[in-house]
């Protein structure tokens, strides 16, 4: 080895240095030049979007009334690495928990995998604004503890739950048809106006960009905010309801389940919905909602059900009127037809008893204030035989078209989540079970005085006195008036469409004063108030499972309507017993704005009336659990 | 007439020029690393850039001293300065205080120094005596195992403080040894251990000795007149199988971190993300694209994802916040920074000039491979500084006084020394 491979052995050292400085200059050309790759992982690394999540809109009620507001609650969050020396037992003792539950918190923290150390984690959840600032005070004893605000619903007047509704987390399904909107964790209106004004009550998220750290602490705005967006707040809604009138008939239909439903004829406003057994809506906001709403969804009174346009009833003799008013505009009777009424109707073999003993009707009004039942038999069946020129069943399509036009066997469109159409049987039907020309008047004589297969709600039944009180009109009836936005102050009001009667406007004359001889003398004087002219009909439709329902619909005053009612007592017996006071007593306070005190009585035995035996409960779950939400 | 010149117009003002360049851009870009948009000053010593200035003062005062001292003084007392940093190191492992795990910093009033850094100066000047010395030549196995010695000292001292990267670097003092005639074939050993290191742990070891086998036997094949030639070559192939195995063996034996270290050099997938340094380091400097993100703008190493972002990894930094532009601009720097000190070591007429420069040259070098390499994921994940550029005193005092004294010796290199 004498020959040395490497003459110039400094050269060696000079190519050597020049090689590995070309070898990095190739590597950064390739890292920093060829592979964009890098700059979105780095994107990813350092910038965090952040949602701003927009004040949800509030709720008024047609006074202007605050009826839906957020209450902001806190939510006591720890960052485990800045946690120094915690006095657990001090800290239980101000947050209100047990020692073990303050420890098991800790275990959780600190020993389970995924819970970054300098990540904020919840460590208590929704502590109210008082429990939160008597905490606030030592929060100085307890490093890494910090409270973050959030905001809950609240429902101060703790009434018409089914109808404002409630929020709760957004559904894998609403996430899907969202086209990204919506992110799991989110809150969205599940119910009644907070589901079906979504959108305007919702507001718009906003979008944050921030920078992160390695320890994914924000470290201030990306860009200036350029790409910021703003969060816009919900908009208000305006309700049409009354919540007086609200409150006021949920008292009055405790222990009773049933349904109240008041219209303002000329507008179509809802002025009060109640669907009873009630419950707190307050019951499903925050922590609680879990809980609270498994009770209520087992509970045997059914309080999560929207009764006043999800339950039907067939409607009884509250039906009667519009029997009378197709066959006035038909002309198959004069308002002066009367009948002779021997307390049966033999409709072929088929008898149908009156309920009580009265005179026999000469003209349609005191047939109505009697509510005779074989008057509006034979009524009904000159609706179907004495059209000239058309038979049984082209009569019976044309008396359904009319049901329709008031809004019976159809949807009346309530700006609510769910409505059924009750049922206005339609003649293909009876074709179906009988055979086509194989049924008569005979066959579905019990539809004349609202018995049989026709099914209304609450909702259809104070719709259609609605009706009869503008003397052929109503107005999509509707909960909310208007939506206002809070920044702008500008407002928009829907119109809702005008549904008009196919009855000639000068047959509703002798029907109204019919059903204003109904309180006035007939069979729902006991809910007759001095100085209002109300107008109604009582029903009592037959219920197989047990005690009959108690029906009343009216409006008042008679000229110039202010408001349309419906109530139904389920098993309350006759319409008389209950339904009709309850429903004097509302349009008494609306229209007077307090209750004459002779009818004081009427009142305490209404409030007072307890019908939870007949529906075979002993006690009222959601009225113990409503009271443990006053806590 | 040289002698006549002042000591100003004897120095070497390009390499000052450029290590000027380098220590200023390391203060700038260290001002960068620890910047969070609150405004304090580069100057603030609340902050390593402040820190920083005050190393530079020091560096500077040090240089000037270094300067102004006769070159004499460094040749004379090369074994003295070697024994006494000797004694240093071993003496931190009693009286040091620790640093990340690590007992090997001293505490000199309010500042710490890390004594092996020092050592890298010592260790140059006492190779360089060495191998100056009269009838030396390190080809003869006598003089080869004491200039190991002095090398090999040190390394072990420091290996002992478990300071790996501090003992590594003096393998840069091997290329010393090449200029001064080691025989070749130990680099070309080097060289090929190294490559077969890699491939051992790369590849599988049965193919890649299927393969070596068959290029020797093609060997073998042409040159089949030479029984001689084709006996070492199979005597060569078990040799580089057994090291494949023994390799393979030592890798499995290594506790897991050391294993994870090579595994991510490879490019091998890692578990728990322990490749997360380099890969962060890498996003870093592949965000910074062409142009990079503007100084002051670096966003990765800003907010700390980049770990020792003004130490080990400084070099992130700069190619975040300068892109390929500047990140390559500062490897010509360095490269013609390297070559003005060869220039320089090849100019020398005393030996021990030529051997201390080269010893400066290397040591510079490996350091900037080392980082560099390591910071783009070309190098093994070693912890050492970044010569001029990194945030610290230790470092940056020792690479001062390692380049001064070189920068000193060049002022003299025609009088007559030894």
């Amino acid at each position: 080895m004498n020959k040395d491979l490497f003459k110039n052995r400094h050269q060696v050292i000079q190519i050597i240095i020049a090689f590995f400085s070309v070898v990095f200059v190739l590597r950064l050309f390739y890292v920093q030049v060829i592979d964009s790759k890098y700059v979105s992982l780095a994107k990813n690394n350092a910038i965090k979007e952040l949602d701003v999540y927009p004040t949800r809109g509030m709720v008024y009620d047609r006074k202007g009334e605050l009826i839906v507001y957020n209450e902001a609650i806190y939510d006591l969050m720890i960052i485990p690495r800045q946690v120094k020396g915690v006095d657990t037992a001090k800290l239980a003792e101000m947050l209100g928990i047990t020692d073990e539950e303050c420890l098991h918190q800790f275990k959780i923290l600190f020993r389970v995998k995924g819970y970054s150390s300098y990540k904020p984690n919840v460590f208590l959840k929704q502590l109210s604004l008082k429990d939160y600032s008597r905490f606030q005070e030592y929060l100085y004893l307890f490093p890494g503890f910090y409270g973050q605000v959030r905001t809950i619903r609240k429902y101060p007047h703790r009434v018409a739950a089914t109808i404002l509704g409630d929020i709760g987390e957004v559904s894998e399904k609403q996430i899907e048809t969202s086209e990204g909107y919506y992110k799991p964790g989110d809150y969205v209106g599940k119910s009644g106006i907070e589901k079906v004004y979504e959108k305007e009550l919702g507001g718009r998220r906003g979008k944050k960009l921030v920078f992160v750290d390695v320890h994914n602490r924000e470290m201030g705005s990306f860009n200036n905010g350029e790409f910021d967006t703003l969060a816009i707040s919900g908009d208000n809604v305006i309700a049409t309801l009354d919540i007086k009138l609200q409150e006021y008939a949920e008292q009055l239909m405790q222990n009773k389940k049933g349904s109240v439903v008041a219209i303002e004829p000329s507008t179509g406003e809802i002025l009060a919905l109640v669907s009873s057994p009630g419950y707190d809506p307050n019951l499903l906001c925050g922590a609680v909602r879990g809980k609270n709403f498994n009770a209520l969804l087992t509970d045997s009174m059914l309080p999560l059900y929207s009764r006043p346009t999800l339950a039907t009833y067939p409607p009884g003799s509250s039906f009667k009127p519009i029997v009378a008013l197709i066959a006035l505009h038909e002309k198959v009777q004069g308002i002066d037809y009367g009948y002779p009424c021997n307390q049966a109707y033999n409709a072929g073999g088929a008898i149908v008893h009156c309920s009580h003993k009265h005179p026999s009707p000469t003209n349609v009004q005191y047939a109505l204030a009697q509510s005779c039942n074989p008057y509006f038999c034979q009524t009904f069946r000159n609706s179907l035989e004495k059209n000239v020129g058309m038979s049984t069943a082209q009569s019976y399509d044309k008396w359904v078209n009319i049901c329709h036009s008031f809004g019976l066997g159809i949807k009346t469109g309530i700006d609510l989540p769910s409505e059924v159409r009750g049922n206005i049987p339609t003649v293909n039907y009876f074709d179906k079970i009988y055979g086509a020309n194989r049924w008569k008047f005979a066959t579905i004589v019990s539809l004349g005085i609202g018995q049989g297969e026709v099914l209304t709600t609450p909702l259809q039944m104070a719709n259609i006195f609605a009706c009869i009180s503008n003397h052929g009109y109503w107005i999509t009836p509707h909960i909310v008036k208007k939506i206002t936005d809070p920044v702008s102050n500008k407002d928009v009001t829907h119109e809702y469409e005008k549904h008009t009667a196919l009855i000639d406007k000068e047959h509703f004359v002798p029907v109204i004063e019919g059903l204003f001889q109904v309180v006035e003398m007939g069979t729902a004087k006991a809910a007759r108030v001095e100085g209002i002219t109300l107008c109604g009909k009582t029903g009592t439709a037959q219920n197989p499972h047990g005690d009959n329902h108690s029906m009343f619909a009216g409006f008042a005053p008679k000229d110039e309507p202010k408001i349309a009612i419906a109530v139904v007592v389920e098993n309350g017996g006759y319409g008389s017993t209950y339904a009709a006071p309850i429903a004097s007593l509302l349009v008494e306070k609306y229209l007077n704005d307090t209750i004459a005190t002779k009818r004081l009585p009427i009142e305490k035995r209404m409030i007072e009336a307890n019908l939870l035996n007949k529906y075979g409960v002993h006690t009222n779950k959601t009225a113990a659990m409503n009271a443990e939400g006053e806590e | 007439m040289r002698k006549q010149e002042s000591l100003t117009g004897k120095m070497d003002w390009l390499t000052i020029i450029l290590y000027g360049v380098l220590v200023l851009f390391g203060w700038s870009v260290i001002y960068s690393s620890s910047y969070s948009g609150d405004e304090k000053s580069i100057f603030d010593s609340s902050i390593n850039s402040g820190k920083q200035f005050q190393w530079i003062i020091a560096s500077v005062i040090l240089a000037a001293i270094i300067l102004i001292v006769d070159s004499r003084f460094y040749t004379t007392f090369s074994y003295a300065f070697y024994v006494l940093l000797m004694l240093f190191v071993v003496l931190v492992m009693f009286v040091g205080v620790e640093v990340k795990g690590q007992r090997n910093w001293i505490r000199i009033g309010g500042f710490q120094m890390q004594p092996s850094e020092m050592a890298k100066f010592a260790v140059s000047l006492a190779v360089a005596k060495f191998i100056s010395g009269l009838n030396v030549d390190i080809r003869k196995w006598k003089d080869k195992w004491r200039v190991f010695a002095i090398i090999g000292i040190p390394v072990l001292i420091v290996l002992i403080q478990g300071d790996a990267g501090s003992a590594i670097v003096f393998v840069a003092l091997a290329l010393v040894l090449f200029r001064e005639g080691l025989e070749s074939y130990y680099l070309i050993i080097g060289a090929s251990v190294t490559v077969l290191g890699v491939l051992a742990l790369l590849v599988n070891k049965f193919i890649l000795m299927a393969v070596l086998l068959a290029a020797s036997l093609i060997v073998i094949y042409f040159s089949r007149r030479n029984k001689k030639l084709a006996l070492i070559i199979l005597g060569l192939w078990v040799v580089a199988s057994g090291f494949v195995f023994s390799v393979d063996f030592a890798f499995k034996k290594m506790k897991p971190h050391q294993r994870d270290r090579i595994n991510v050099l490879l490019g091998k997938e890692v578990a728990n993300g322990k490749d997360w340094n380099i890969r962060q380091s890498i996003i870093a400097i592949g965000s910074g694209g062409f142009l990079g993100k503007g100084y002051l703008n670096g966003t990765q190493t800003k907010l700390k994802f980049v770990p020792e972002q003004s130490t080990d990894f400084i070099f992130s930094s700069i190619g975040e916040e300068f892109g390929f532009i500047g990140s390559a601009m500062l490897i010509t720097v360095f490269l013609g920074f390297f070559y003005r000190l060869l220039y320089l070591a090849e100019r020398q007429r005393s030996k021990f000039s030529r051997v201390y420069g080269y010893c400066v040259a290397s040591i510079l070098f490996f350091h900037f491979l080392i980082n560099v390499g390591m910071a783009i994921g070309v190098a093994p994940v070693i912890g050492i500084p970044l010569p001029f550029i990194s945030y610290g005193g230790s470092s940056l005092l020792s690479f001062t006084v390692l380049l001064f004294i070189f920068i000193r010796l060049d002022t003299q290199r025609y009088d007559v020394m030894r």
